[in-house]
């Protein structure tokens, strides 16, 4: 293993303590229960917007912290659920008397420990309500799995819902936004190397070589298939192809591409996924109306991309441009 | 003879120990079908709970249980946390107040514990979960209560139907948790929970064994 740790144990505490120094005016991070909240919270009338999970995806969600984005994000240990007393004391901590949107992505450790900390929450007063996100199309939805996992989907509805929240709507207008954005929105991923969690101190899965995994999941879980590598554009068609094909997209609709890179591959690379996925968007007839590339959600040094197709309606338009200021996403403010 | 407050401590601290033990076993069996991280997480959880014990000891089994319950919940994280934490809660709240447990007891604080485990994770039998070694276990005290047996075979008995659920798990297909994503390719491994929920029965009946 070559990482720039310390010790594997203090790898979250410690970029914790980065993140505090490094965004104060942004935000602040509270310590035991975990939690990263914005530096102007709570806000007064105001939804307060919650995601967490395992740490090792940043900046997701703790570098989505700031106006117009998340109020407050628990950091789990590296691809662990954070516990529900972080979430319960992060509700608290941003509830401005409006209520809390959970934003949870399907794992289930991760909806566990939610679904306890709202519980808790409400028997404390708060109006709480969660959105669960599915947008992994390389995972077979049906009862007999625990469903498709929560993806790039999660990034784009908890800037949706930020902006959502920051014009004061209510709770259920704001779930309702993250609600949408679940069922308009598709991904899928795929991975050229695996990633080493600090404490397990080895590759979580071996990929020879000349091999890559399709529809790999964001903690290294197993694709839909292992294959020899092919070219960018190859790649791009066989990622393209199941997203385009799970939801019934319709010539003339307008889509947000994000292209997602996975924590190893460059910027330049993802860019050129995205030639291509722009390509075979608009030979569908789609309009590309928005765009987002770069490593927003990414799993350790994993090398790999994950494409996200977000259909758009104009309120979800006028929220994807509203003012956002946190540190990885940042504009108009 | 009923087990006692102490025997209670006992216990706890053995399955403590226990899972320090075997946290590379339950984490072996983890990276077969899972994420690799049960063995890590129920240690640092139990690691908590006996920091905790010695100022808890001397309560009743309900506040024992209970105090055992948020810990788990606070620390291990992953679907574990509140599995186990919603087992030990569920157990506090049937033996509020208790000193000491008559099998009735034991066995009405384990059915909570498995009601509870199962609303929270909506696992049903044949999942591959840990559902797959509570629910026989709970059901052997049963009928050991109904057969008027003493403790000592009882708490054998629901070992040995744990054991036998757990191995029960080896041939299924995984339909809750990380394993279902694995789909056909999780038969043929054994359901950590499913061990570890083993283990901690098996913990109790010896640890009892001896005092009762």
């Amino acid at each position: 293993m070559k990482k720039l740790i310390n010790k594997p144990e203090n790898v979250v505490r410690e970029a914790l303590e980065a993140i505090a120094i490094a965004h104060a005016d942004l935000l602040t991070v509270h310590f035991d229960p975990n939690f990263i909240m914005r530096a102007d919270g709570p806000i007064k009338g105001k939804v307060g917007v919650i995601s967490g999970g395992g740490s090792g995806h940043e900046p997701m969600h703790g570098g989505f912290v700031g106006m117009g984005m998340l109020d407050a994000a628990c950091p789990g240990a590296v691809f662990t659920s954070p516990t529900p007393d972080q979430m319960l004391e992060a509700t608290k901590a941003v509830n401005g008397g409006a209520g809390v949107l959970h934003i949870v992505k399907n794992y289930t450790g991760d909806i566990m420990n939610f679904e306890m900390a709202a519980e808790l929450a409400r028997a404390e007063g708060i109006d709480v309500e969660a959105v669960v996100t599915d947008d992994d199309v390389a995972v077979k939805d049906s009862l007999y799995t625990a469903g498709r996992r929560g993806v790039g989907v999660t990034v784009l509805a908890e800037k949706l819902c930020g902006a959502a929240a920051e014009q004061k709507r209510s709770l259920k207008e704001v779930a309702d936004i993250c609600r949408k954005a679940k069922g308009f929105g598709r991904s899928m991923g795929m991975a050229l190397t695996s990633c080493t969690v600090p404490h397990a101190g080895k590759p979580t899965f071996d990929l020879p070589e000349d091999q890559m995994e399709i529809g790999i999941g964001i903690h290294g879980e197993p694709g839909r298939i292992r294959m020899p590598l092919k070219s960018a554009d190859e790649i791009t068609e066989m990622l393209m192809e199941p997203i385009i094909s799970d939801i019934p997209y319709k010539p003339g609709d307008e889509v947000l591409m994000f292209v997602n890179g996975l924590g190893g591959t460059p910027p330049i690379e993802l860019y050129i996924i995205y030639r291509k996925a722009h390509e075979i968007a608009t030979k569908h007839g789609l309009k590309v109306v928005r765009s987002l590339v770069g490593p927003y959600m990414t799993s350790l040094e994993m090398a790999g991309t994950s494409i996200t197709l977000l259909k758009m309606d104009a309120d979800m338009l006028k929220l994807w441009d509203a003012p956002v200021k946190t540190p990885a996403l940042r504009w108009g403010a | 003879m009923p087990v006692y407050r102490d025997d209670v401590v006992a216990w706890i601290k053995a399955v403590g120990e226990m899972i320090a033990e075997n946290s590379s076993y339950l984490t072996e069996l983890d990276s077969a079908i899972g994420d690799a991280d049960h063995g890590a997480n129920m240690e640092r959880g139990f690691k908590a709970v006996l920091n905790k014990l010695p100022e808890i000891s001397d309560k009743d089994i309900g506040t024992i249980f209970k105090t055992v319950g948020m810990t788990l919940l606070s620390t291990v994280g992953g679907a574990g946390g509140p599995l186990y934490g919603t087992w030990f809660l569920q157990a506090g709240m049937k033996t509020a107040g208790k000193m000491e447990l008559t099998l009735a007891d034991w066995t009405e604080a384990l059915e909570a514990s498995l009601s509870g485990v199962v609303m929270r994770g909506k696992a049903e039998l044949g999942d591959k979960t840990m559902v797959d070694a509570l629910t026989p276990a709970v059901n052997a005290l049963k009928q050991a209560i109904q057969e008027n047996q003493p403790i000592n075979a009882a708490l054998e008995l629901s070992a040995d139907s744990a054991k036998k659920g757990m191995e029960g798990t080896i041939p299924l297909v995984a339909r809750k948790g990380r394993a279902s994503y694995l789909g056909e390719r999780s038969a043929g491994h054994q359901d950590p929970g499913a061990t570890s929920t083993y283990l901690m029965l098996k913990v109790a009946a010896e640890t009892w064994k001896k005092s009762i």
